[in-house]
């Protein structure tokens, strides 16, 4: 069964939804909306992944940025009880985003000139059994990566040390 | 038509220069951090594209550990963020200028 011409169709739609939302993401004046925006280009990515056959990633995608980072995002944003933003983008240093915007420019007309020039329209070639499945990963990550894995861990505890520390209400 | 790899890059590039612009532009503190999130997500894209096409699961093996460091690194920040906002009633970078020279 030929599926190229739905996968074509499935990155075509997944891909303008993700950037669109992307777009979404920076121009929002408040930011609950950018983190709604910023979900929807996850979940989009995610489906990409799928398309790219990578099982794993995928569900981790979908665990832990679209749920648990967003999550926190959103919980953050609800304590802080934001104002919403009178524009968008500051007026007063106009100079400062043309400039940006110009830099980002460059950047990605440069970026989309490395790829059209070099190897860019290679085309996916057939896969071995298991590929990107959990066992796959799971083997790699307790064999070849190890020390990376542990050192991983390590770095989530620093990190929810960290926060707990910061957020505290008073230092002793 | 099989989808080739610069479209996912193109794609990629695309998303990333969109979190440079927030980054750039924003002087709320929440959505210059989401802007961030969004760039990693397009490396990680990237990642997985090249992982796809050059038949090597290290790419998504490394989507993994930029997954976990990006999970630290949020869990810290909005730390930092939370009390930012305790001192200052303020998240706007723009009036963070104590260190600032």
């Amino acid at each position: 069964m030929d599926l190229s011409g739905l996968e074509a169709i499935l990155f075509s739609g997944l891909a303008l939804v993700a950037a669109v939302s992307g777009l979404l993401v920076i121009v929002q004046r408040h930011a609950i909306y950018s983190a709604m925006f910023l979900i929807i280009t996850m979940g989009s990515l995610a489906g990409l992944y799928i398309l790219l056959e990578a099982h794993f990633v995928w569900a981790v995608q979908v665990l832990v940025y679209a749920g648990a980072i967003m999550v926190l995002f959103l919980f953050v944003i609800m304590l802080l009880n934001l104002p919403r933003e009178d524009v968008a983008w500051a007026t007063h240093d106009r100079r400062r985003i043309l400039l940006a915007a110009g830099l980002a420019g460059v950047l990605l007309v440069e970026l989309v000139l490395v790829v059209g020039w070099r190897g860019g329209s290679m085309t996916a070639p057939p896969l071995p059994a298991g590929f990107g499945t959990t066992e796959t990963v799971g083997r790699l990550l307790f064999t070849r990566f190890l020390l990376p894995f542990e050192i991983t861990s390590v770095i989530l505890l620093v990190a929810v040390v960290g926060a707990m520390v910061l957020a505290k209400k008073h230092f002793d | 038509m099989q989808v080739p790899l610069s479209a996912y890059l193109i794609l990629s590039a695309f998303l990333f220069v969109l979190g440079v612009i927030g980054v750039a532009t924003r002087r709320n503190a929440l959505i210059i951090f989401m802007s961030v999130e969004l760039m990693l997500n397009a490396v990680n894209l990237s990642f997985v594209a090249f992982s796809r096409f050059l038949q090597s699961m290290d790419g998504q093996i490394f989507v993994f550990f930029v997954m976990a460091v990006a999970t630290a690194e949020v869990a810290v920040g909005l730390a930092i963020i939370l009390a930012i906002h305790r001192n200052r009633e303020t998240v706007d970078v723009a009036e963070l200028n104590l260190l600032k020279w």
